[in-house]
């Protein structure tokens, strides 16, 4: 099939031979520093959630949660160990059998609206206190992270009483307990996603946010709190992967639900082989982002900006891989590299910042070892020449051309913002490109033309697919992966049908 | 002088074709009565590989076929079943199955058929759905079939439970690789005849006789079969599901120390259907 867009569909100035009119950015002045000042009110020591009280680590250990944008102590989280997690498990265990399970989802949803309208009137200390934590812009956590994490339970909370429609031609009854783990690239909003149909649902839960950022969980337990949400619906316990995995084999877990790397979620399939749980998975991914010839451009630049750079690209749908049709791929990759030169790296509280800090040391040296490799393997690597502050953890953004499907950087998730751009002929190539991966979480589509989007994604392997935008995300629409991306949906009425058993 | 009858030599039904196992092997198999009643093919890991290959190649055609097509394929199934009852009762009397017990399972595995049949082109109606996105999007959800479903039928019901194992996995466009009961083998080696004669491509049902300690492992771990579903020991599912982890592969398995009543109305669902299928949103944008 010919994909190539005839050329009289081409705008003229093109088609004329005289070169588009471009955006200029330029770096004609500079910027003042504008740091968001709103007060994260943030605690010297973080105890774990259980039963409605802050408690403290059978243990009395704990770990230190430091801010990745200056490396600076931002306050200590208990250590949860199996005795902490027993304790979680038998809080959420009475709730479920002694309130929440019992209580008509109309009185439930109520709980549910409170906890969004509670955190709603508190957004900007906790878009504060997530940037601190996580090392992600300001104007993301602002805009992004904490009014989605808002949105997820005013949704969720509505299912609440209907949940007769959620499985017609059958009646739907809660799971029990709930043990969840959430992964570090969105501590606030991931916390939302597991939460929100769980409680909906009428299940209890035991979560553990990741251990460098569980901060904003705790200042949602302040929240659970001042809303009177019965003690043990929801237990934080924080903590590292043992506490993780304490979390996942607990036997009084009925489902366990996990997002975070395919390579952990394997260990846990594996674990949990000799129970009948039932387990949900949200995975890593390799996304495709394929930019046809006749798609708006300079839109799709900015989508492809979005697509991988968003949060640091620490996203498990990130477009990491882009495919350019091959007749507009050097006009794509020019003005990539031109909008990649004024994105503004740096102090993740100040609201003129694109790219904050990546998470942890950890994260960076693996970021560090990928790009590594795709420059040994013989990618070239573009990264602007931009300051980067000397105190945190930062990474340039940096595009990877002439790449080849063999290499490990279009192969392997770098969970950082790290591109790696590759072309094709046909939409077939494209198809075959794009689904030549063991993942399948995502993928984009940029193209004018509306059937060739339903084309591609019938053909696209992906649980998600974003025709002309790139990491949209609504509570009403359901998330999740084909593949080794996992299993499950969140969001939306099949978010629900995960978290419930048919009677 | 009476007419010696000719026996048939059982054959397993794999990409459309009637074979042996790869490995010559066989086990003989007993009527109810004790006395030899035929050899079966005995399956190997090899087999199991050779059928998810035909799947694999029969998989997108199939998934391909309208909704429409696919329903009246399954009717056409049906109506083979129907016009070859007897045949089937024979095949169910060989594991001991009394005359009335073999019509109720022949009439409930047929009904079963029709069944899944009209749910072809009406699970996406109730499934699937358009999501109301905070955002100018056209955002809806759609199904998808998972592709190729490993099937692990029980011992009992060796026609109706293989059948519903079956049914919901195709319907939606899957193609199965299905092992059938160790001992009751020939309703699966009768049914493979009235697939071959279904309109049903080759390729979108393969069926298996042989020992489940063999064959389970490469279940487990075969990295093709997206989904493993049916029937299984605390032994066997702990075996599936370790392997299942090495490509995050689907598992729903009933237990076997529970036995499933495979006549009951919640033995057929469009839950069934589901366990089959993936989820795919798509975000269209809307605008000029």
């Amino acid at each position: 099939m010919p994909t190539v867009t005839s050329e009289k569909k081409r705008p003229a100035a093109r088609s004329a031979g005289r070169p588009a009119p471009e955006l200029i950015f330029g770096d004609l002045w500079e910027y003042d520093p504008s740091p968001e000042t709103a007060d994260p009110r943030l605690k010297a020591r973080y105890d774990h959630f259980i039963g409605g009280r802050f408690t403290a680590p059978a243990s009395g250990k704990y770990f230190d949660s430091i801010n990745p944008a200056n490396e600076a102590k931002l306050a200590e989280l208990a250590h949860g160990s199996a005795a902490d997690v027993d304790a979680a498990y038998a809080a959420a265990r009475k709730a479920f059998d002694t309130t929440w399970g019992r209580m008509p989802g109309r009185e439930r949803a109520k709980y549910i609206y409170r906890i969004a309208r509670l955190l709603q009137d508190r957004a900007r200390e906790f878009a504060v206190a997530e940037t601190m934590d996580g090392g992600k812009a300001i104007k993301e956590s602002r805009d992004f992270d904490v009014p989605m994490a808002a949105a997820h339970f005013f949704y969720h909370a509505g299912w609440a009483d209907k949940l007769d429609y959620v499985a017609p031609g059958r009646k739907v009854a809660p799971l029990g307990v709930v043990g969840q783990v959430i992964p570090w690239n969105f501590p606030l909003l991931m916390l939302a996603w597991k939460l929100a149909p769980a409680l909906a649902m009428g299940n209890t839960v035991v979560i553990k946010p990741a251990e460098t950022t569980s901060i904003t969980a705790l200042k949602l337990a302040e929240i659970f709190q001042d809303a009177g949400l019965p003690p043990g619906v929801v237990n934080i316990v924080t903590g590292f992967g043992d506490t993780g995995a304490a979390i996942m084999t607990h036997p009084v877990a009925a489902k366990v639900a996990f997002t975070g790397s395919t390579e952990v979620g394997k260990i846990i399939m594996r674990s949990l082989a000799g129970t009948d749980k039932k387990m949900t998975l949200e995975l890593g991914g390799k996304a495709a982002n394929i930019v046809f010839d006749d798609a708006p451009i300079d839109q799709a630049v900015e989508g492809i900006v979005n697509g991988i750079f968003f949060n640091q690209g620490h996203v498990c749908c990130a477009g990491s891989r882009l495919l350019v049709h091959e007749p507009v791929a050097a006009e794509v990759l020019a003005k990539l590299k031109n909008r990649v030169k004024v994105l503004r790296i740096g102090d993740p509280l100040d609201k003129n910042t694109d790219i904050g800090a990546i998470n942890s040391k950890e994260q960076l040296g693996t970021i560090e070892r990928l790009v590594a490799t795709g420059v040994k393997e013989g990618a070239t690597m573009f990264q602007p020449a931009c300051k980067l502050p000397s105190k945190g953890y930062y990474f340039r953004p940096t595009i990877f051309s002439g790449v080849s499907m063999s290499h490990r950087i279009a192969r392997e998730e770098i969970f950082g913002p790290v591109l790696s751009v590759l072309t094709f002929r046909t939409l077939e190539e494209a198809v075959e490109k794009a689904n030549n991966t063991a993942y399948g979480l995502s993928a984009g589509v940029w193209t004018d033309k509306g059937s060739r989007i339903l084309k591609m994604s019938t053909e696209l392997k992906a649980g998600v697919v974003w025709a002309n935008t790139y990491n949209k995300f609504d509570p009403a629409s359901p998330f999740g992966g084909y593949k080794e991306s996992g299993f499950g949906r969140e969001g939306g009425r099949q978010g629900l049908l995960d978290y419930c058993k048919l009677a | 002088m009476t007419r010696l009858p000719i026996t048939k030599t059982p054959k397993v039904y794999v990409g459309g074709a009637f074979i042996r196992s790869e490995s010559a092997r066989t086990y003989p198999l007993k009527d109810a009565a004790g006395n030899f009643f035929a050899n079966i093919p005995q399956c190997t890991r090899k087999d199991v590989r050779n059928a998810v290959e035909a799947a694999a190649k029969a998989g997108p055609g199939w998934a391909k076929r309208t909704p429409y097509n696919r329903g009246q394929i399954l009717y056409r199934l049906a109506e083979m079943l129907e016009a070859r009852k007897a045949d089937l009762a024979d095949a169910l009397a060989v594991g001991g199955a009394s005359k009335a017990a073999a019509a109720k399972e022949i009439t409930a595995t047929i009904d079963r058929l029709i069944y899944y049949a009209g749910w072809a082109d009406k699970y996406e109606q109730v499934l699937g759905n358009v999501n109301p996105v905070a955002s100018p999007h056209f955002n809806f959800t759609v199904t998808e079939p998972m592709g190729i479903i490993g099937l692990l039928a029980p011992e009992e019901a060796p026609l109706l439970a293989l059948v519903s194992l079956i049914a919901p996995a195709i319907t939606s466009g899957n193609t199965v690789v299905a092992l059938a009961s160790t001992a009751q083998p020939y309703p699966a080696i009768v049914l493979g005849e009235m697939l071959a004669t279904s309109d049903l491509p080759g390729g979108v049902v393969n069926l298996l006789t042989g020992y489940r300690k063999e064959l389970v492992p490469t279940f487990a771990t075969h990295t093709h079969l997206r989904a493993i579903a049916g029937v299984a020991n605390a032994e066997e599912r702990k075996a599936l599901k370790l392997g299942a982890a090495d490509s995050v592969k689907r598992v729903k398995l009933a237990q076997a120390e529970e036995p499933v009543d495979w006549f009951s109305d919640q033995a057929q669902s469009l839950y069934e259907l589901r366990d089959h299928l993936e989820f795919k949103t798509t975000w269209h944008p809307i605008g000029a």
